[in-house]
């Protein structure tokens, strides 16, 4: 057993079997935002927060994160976090859907270091979440546009 | 505890409008409160108004859409909207251009729903009009609806259609109502928010994936490492000696391995060992595959269309221009796995997935399970993306379901999982074709002759789908875009060589169109280089006969800034194609990436698809198009070794991410004409106009997909 801090609570969850942070939050735990699409860290559909950083679940075994403060996309707060939300409806960014928690975990994690990222600097923070419907464009301009209103 | 009462809100209350959740079962909880004419509108005492959708949203926007153009007639306020999927039954909610199978797919969501959803809210908008005519004993004809309002100004009376809904209930549905004058729409042709996009903002959007039911296993399937091969024998005693594995036992797909949880089963797969029986497997590989094809594209095939005699025309050209192109199997890799949840009980089956073919589905259960198709429930789930591959005719993971659920027996529920190996290494792949395109000029440059003839497996073929797609030994699906081709040439043969390979294949995302498109409109393209004509003008003076065409192909390039001068390292291409009654051109321009492929910076598209029922979402399927299209051109292919797929996973089945993707700008014609396919129209002319585009810039023709063949063979131009 092993415990976590997940989205602020202290959790107690089974960790045995190297098994990953991403199949403890979907079935141990029931927050399914996170996703599985790969399980190998190269689609990033995973994407949580561990302290505060951008990190894929399905490659991060649950047992190394005891004292570790881990966020879902079910328990993300704050200015950035409702600011990339509501940049994303607004723009109607998602298609499917499916790699879109990922999305707005890593632009979160972006937003809250670099407040107003150029689009390399978007580049390098999202070339690991892969989005097969291709809304890129839209990502783009919601990162962009979300910079804008925490600048205002 | 299992309640079969028990309903799944898919969504969190708030904003515009929402997808509501996907009921336990499809029996009627109760009697419906309210009004409820038909099977596509609900409309409660509390206000809201549920618009059931028959196609399933995969991220096209079907969902929206749909509910878009019944909200028009009903004149309902968008933000009491509220969307769920339809229960599988094919008598009400079968797809009338698919032949009437519960079916999203071909593009046709919009195209099917256009009357039928019209027609719903008009008939619902009557009987609220009639109900407060009554009610207030005033005339029907002097009453308004707008955004959710009855009222009759003369007396100033006004009511919601919640108020009225019960009163309407009793009043029978006119047999004949009056549709809007198009010029009246407040929502269509307008930008309603998608109803889908707070639920896939916060994590609480419910795929098949995330789906669970008390006591539910999940099981993986050891499949054979050819396809074709079956199981000989497998030894499970290590896969039970995993914690937490409670079945393994054989299925017609291979060994299911079912556990407590994900990872319990690929503990257990991992650990378990099968021989297979590869005697009648596929041991060719696509090297063989290519050769084979080149040969046969040497010699005539079954007619898929003749004019003149493009024969004797070639033979009397002044000058011929040959080119053979090789386009690779593709596998569709939607972001969501494939996955389905079954559950056999005493009185029937549920099976919940995000699949495009739920009555189809239904079938294959029932069949599978020994049981009544109608006994057969199938809850339709959003699908995290699709792109052709959760539209199977023989409902391919459905199936693997109910031989698993059949296997173990009991009542628990299963959700089969694939996981991404399976994905990319299963099947199910665009097919692999070979073109040979033939093109004569006379002496004063007009393209007098043009034979074209394709080489590849049938998708229709061996299906249900057979007898509707194949005429005359022509598969419609693998000459698409190249039998219709629209260019004003007097002399055109089209051929086609169907091969029978043990690969399994299946529509992608444009079916037929993503290879002709590329052949037809790169070859075209080099005709036109080779008389000195400008590709856009020559296009123009072959369409003359084709408006549509024309008038997406002036607008992408008349924005594009077609024919002006680009900075150095820049070039632009064009390419323009027809799919499912929908005419998408494209400019786009290309540099050149430090490896000698192209970058593509920009595309200008234009889309002539009727009535653009959401404009944004019109936009984001040609962008998603252009990205899908772009991803494969540039780096997709799935290549077989002695029949062993060599690609595994997203490292070696290489996305699109997002410095690849260029800016996208997209225009719409305007049009009145009814609604036509979104979804697949965005994705043909993406790679033919970068291959356009590249010739521009390095004089290099590529004509074997994708790209990323030129850097691998190390070939560079300059």
């Amino acid at each position: 057993m092993a415990n976590l801090r997940i989205n602020g609570a202290a959790r107690t969850v089974a960790a045995d079997d190297d098994i990953p942070l991403l199949w403890v939050l979907r079935e141990q735990l029931e927050m399914t935002g996170t996703k599985y699409g790969c399980g190998i860290a190269q689609c990033g559909a995973c994407t949580v927060h561990i302290d505060g950083r951008a990190a894929r679940a399905c490659v991060t075994p649950a047992a190394v994160l005891q004292g570790r403060e881990v966020v879902t996309i079910e328990g993300v707060s704050g200015d950035v976090a409702r600011a990339v939300q509501e940049t994303w409806r607004r723009l109607d960014v998602a298609q499917c859907g499916y790699c879109q928690s990922g999305q707005i975990m890593s632009a979160i994690a972006l937003l809250s270091e670099i407040r107003r990222p150029s689009d390399a600097d978007i580049d390098a923070a999202m070339t690991g979440n892969v989005c097969r419907c291709a809304t890129y464009v839209r990502i783009r301009a919601a990162i962009h546009e979300a910079a804008t209103t925490l600048g205002a | 505890m299992f309640t079969r009462r028990r309903f799944l809100e898919t969504t969190a209350l708030a904003g515009a409008a929402l997808v509501v959740g996907v009921r336990f079962d499809s029996r009627p909880a109760a009697a419906v409160e309210g009004l409820a004419p038909d099977a596509f509108v609900r409309i409660a005492p509390d206000n809201t108004v549920t618009i059931i959708s028959k196609h399933i949203e995969l991220g096209q926007g079907s969902y929206s859409g749909v509910a878009t153009i019944l909200a028009e007639e009903l004149d309902a306020d968008w933000s009491q909207i509220r969307v769920e999927s339809a229960p599988s039954d094919a008598a009400r909610y079968g797809n009338r251009l698919l032949g009437g199978a519960q079916v999203t797919g071909g593009s046709t969501a919009m195209a099917d729903s256009w009357n039928q959803m019209r027609r719903a809210g008009a008939t619902a908008r009557a009987m609220l009009v009639e109900a407060a005519a009554r009610e207030w004993s005033v005339p029907a004809s002097e009453i308004t609806v707008d955004r959710g309002v009855v009222s009759h100004a003369p007396s100033g009376r006004r009511a919601t259609f919640g108020e009225l809904a019960s009163k309407a209930a009793a009043i029978a549905p006119p047999a004949q109502v009056t549709l809007k004058d198009p010029k009246d729409f407040k929502l269509v042709g307008k930008q309603p928010p998608r109803v889908d996009s707070r639920a896939k903002t916060d994590g609480s959007a419910q795929y098949t994936m995330d789906f669970a039911v008390p006591g539910m296993l999940t099981a993986l399937i050891a499949r054979p490492p050819r396809f074709g091969a079956t199981v000989k024998s497998f030894d499970a005693t290590a896969a039970r000696r995993v914690k937490g594995v409670t079945h393994v036992v054989p299925v017609p797909a291979g060994v299911a391995v079912v556990a407590e949880s994900f990872w319990a089963a690929r503990k257990g797969r991992e650990a378990l060992r099968v021989a297979w029986d590869e005697s009648r497997a596929e041991k060719r590989g696509t090297d063989e595959l290519y050769a084979a094809y080149r040969v046969l594209a040497g010699r005539p095939g079954t007619r898929a269309r003749r004019e003149g005699d493009a024969d004797g025309a070639l033979r009397g050209a002044a000058r011929v221009l040959e080119a053979v192109y090789e386009f690779p199997y593709l596998a569709h890799a939607p972001m969501e796995p494939l996955d389905a949840v079954i559950r056999v009980g005493a009185d029937g089956c549920d099976l919940w997935a995000g699949s495009q073919a739920p009555t189809i589905d239904q079938q294959v259960v029932a069949q599978i399970v020994g049981v009544p198709a109608n006994t057969v429930r199938v809850h339709t789930l959003l699908g995290g993306g699709s792109f052709g591959r959760r539209a199977t005719p023989n409902g391919d993971v459905a199936g693997e379901a109910a031989s698993i659920a059949k296997a173990i027996g009991g009542d628990r529920a299963v959700k089969l999982v694939w996981t991404r190996e399976d994905d990319i290494q299963g099947g199910r792949y665009r097919p692999l074709y070979v073109h040979r395109l033939r093109g004569g000029l006379d002496a004063a440059g007009n393209i007098v002759g043009w034979e074209h003839r394709i080489v590849g497996q049938s998708i229709a073929s061996g299906t249900p789908f057979e007898s509707a797609m194949v005429k005359d030994g022509v598969d419609r699906t693998s000459v698409e875009g190249a039998a219709n081709l629209p260019y004003a040439i007097a002399n055109i043969a089209v051929d086609l060589h169907t091969t029978r390979i043990g690969v399994p294949v299946l529509w992608w995302r444009s079916v037929g169109s993503t290879h002709t498109a590329y052949s037809t409109e790169t070859f075209l393209d080099e005709l036109a280089h080779a008389v000195g004509r400008d590709p856009v003008d020559l296009r123009r003076a072959l369409l003359a006969k084709h408006p549509r065409h024309l008038a997406a192909l002036n607008l992408a390039a008349d924005r594009a800034g077609w024919g002006q001068t680009l900075p150095s390292g820049r070039a632009r291409g064009v390419a323009v194609h027809e799919s499912f009654n929908s005419v998408v051109a494209q400019v786009v321009e290309v540099s050149r990436r430090p490896d000698g492929l192209p970058k593509v910076e920009r595309v200008v598209c234009a889309v002539d698809c009727g009535t653009a029922i959401n404009p944004d979402v019109v936009r984001a399927q040609m962008e998603g198009g252009i990205g899908y299209g772009l991803a494969a051109a540039l780096w997709n292919e799935v290549t077989l070794v002695r029949g062993r797929v060599q690609q595994r996973n997203f490292d070696t089945y290489r996305p699109l991410r997002i410095g690849e993707m260029p800016a996208v700008e997209v225009h719409i014609v305007p049009s009145g004409a009814a609604p036509t396919g979104v979804g697949e129209p965005g994705v043909p002319p993406i790679a033919p106009a970068v291959a356009n585009a590249f010739f521009q810039l390095t004089g290099q023709r590529v004509r074997r997909l994708p790209f990323a063949r030129l850097a691998a063979a190390g070939t560079r131009t300059s």
